[in-house]
């Protein structure tokens, strides 16, 4: 049987930032019921035993968990290669010595931009000082540190910036990845899908200094898979490589797969090795079998696994389909359809943004 | 490039302390951990990296090496230490 070589732990959807691009689900307020520390404990000891040899502790902001470092000691305990996906806000001096001692491994922090001013306003929060506070004390911690910057229509043109910012922080890692159409910002789609000429302009810059920061930092640039000729092999496969975890206790082949109209599968009834190995959810479309042509006869079939379920769904409005991205698709029309309005000149640069609410507002 | 020049003379290779070499039970095999990446080891691979204490040479190592397994090329050894290096998995000591 296949092996997870990671859990996405999603620990909590609260937030105090209101980024429009956020992946979290719409409907905030399910998912207010979230597992205990002991629960999570249980979670953690059934995906190391599944094979699972990382834990991406993410959410929403997993620093808003009063039982973080706790979490942490128990994914380190258990051998997991322990990695904290933060906006930095609550990263304080203290509360990261307490991390480091608990076994941390890796820390990503965010930022929306590459200034005070457009980084607050993304992220809809007075931030961006406290998040390169937070950078500095992950580097003097001796932490590995990852810079995340979603990329979008608002932000790109800043490229080169942005790497600089990262460099002045010494970031070991940056990854530079265009926004995916889920959640939040499918809502958003319109105000972040870039124009063409931007990606080149951006891709000119990724060039450029991934030659200057050889062997310094590691630049990840990931384009708009609507771009894309083919589409990306999603989570290297459907019930592959990676579990997700929701704050709920729900468990997923992929963090947007919870809008799929699909067989739940929650901790709180069945073990990680039931859900991963058996549950219709995780059987769902592993493998080739499920395909729909073209996917089925394509010399492709192995490397994009039909690109997303979740892409197809919401395009679509059904997961078995070929995901839209890819040329090949008999509904390849609506994505170049988007992809020609975002090119058109008479569409604004900067437009409205509707953000995300906190947990508590959502209902 | 300095790295090359060192995995080729008297430079002493150690892992990084970014990254984390482990037996893993489930899949009995070792395995490097490191940021956003997993790399499954055969044997070779794993001795290698056990080996690289930041006190010996690569060519202490492959020597080393050479006593316990049959197939240990030389040019190997080093290209396999010089890919990790550029990875930043391992770092090169000169002293």
């Amino acid at each position: 049987m296949i092996k997870p070589f990671g859990l996405l732990a999603e620990l909590t959807y609260a937030c105090p930032l209101h980024c429009a691009y956020c992946s979290n689900p719409i409907n905030l307020g399910d998912y207010r019921d979230e597992l205990t520390t002991e629960q999570w404990r249980r979670v953690l000891v059934e995906a190391r035993e599944l094979g699972a040899l990382q834990a991406h502790l993410s959410g929403g902001e997993p620093l808003q968990r009063h039982d973080i470092v706790e979490i942490v000691h128990s994914a380190h305990r258990l051998g997991l290669y322990t990695n904290l996906v933060t906006s930095g806000l609550g990263l304080s001096r203290r509360r990261a010595e307490e991390l480091r001692v608990a076994g941390l491994d890796h820390v990503q922090i965010s930022i929306q931009a590459e200034e005070p001013v457009a980084s607050d306003r993304l992220a809809g929060l007075r931030s961006f000082e406290r998040k390169i506070a937070a950078a500095r004390v992950v580097k003097e911690l001796g932490w590995p540190l990852t810079l995340n910057v979603v990329l979008h229509r608002q932000n790109i043109d800043n490229i080169a910036g942005i790497i600089e910012l990262a460099e002045q922080m010494a970031a070991d890692r940056v990854e530079l990845a265009n926004t995916q159409y889920y959640g939040w910002a499918w809502h958003n789609r319109h105000a972040l899908l870039p124009s063409r000429g931007q990606l080149e302009r951006a891709e000119k810059a990724v060039r450029a200094a991934r030659e200057r920061l050889k062997g310094t930092t590691e630049l990840i640039y990931v384009l708009p898979d609507y771009y894309s000729d083919y589409p990306k092999a999603c989570m290297g496969g459907w019930g592959q490589r990676l579990l997700a975890v929701a704050p709920n206790g729900d468990v997923l082949p992929c963090l947007a797969a919870h809008q799929l109209p699909l067989p739940r599968a929650s901790v709180h009834e069945h073990s990680l090795q039931w859900i991963w190995t058996e549950s219709p959810l995780f059987q769902s479309f592993r493998g080739t079998e499920w395909m729909p042509q073209p996917c089925r006869s394509c010399d492709r079939r192995e490397l994009d696994f039909g690109g997303c379920r979740c892409q197809a769904f919401q395009l679509t409005g059904d997961a078995a389909r070929t995901d839209p991205v890819c040329r090949l698709a008999p509904e390849h029309g609506i994505v170049a359809e988007m992809v020609q309005a975002a090119n058109d000149p008479e569409r604004p640069s900067a437009a409205a943004l509707r953000s995300r609410p906190h947990p508590d507002h959502s209902r | 490039m300095r790295s090359t020049e060192l995995i080729r003379t008297e430079g002493r290779p150690r892992l990084s302390r970014h990254v984390r070499l482990m037996f893993d039970r489930v899949r009995e095999r070792h395995v490097l951990l490191a940021p956003e990446s997993v790399t499954v080891l055969n044997a070779t691979a794993a001795a290698i990296l056990a080996a690289c204490d930041g006190r010996r040479t690569a060519a202490e190592i492959v020597e080393d090496l050479r006593g316990r397994y049959d197939q240990v090329a030389d040019d190997q050894v080093r290209d396999f230490l010089l890919r990790l290096t550029e990875r930043g998995y391992v770092e090169i000591g000169d002293d």
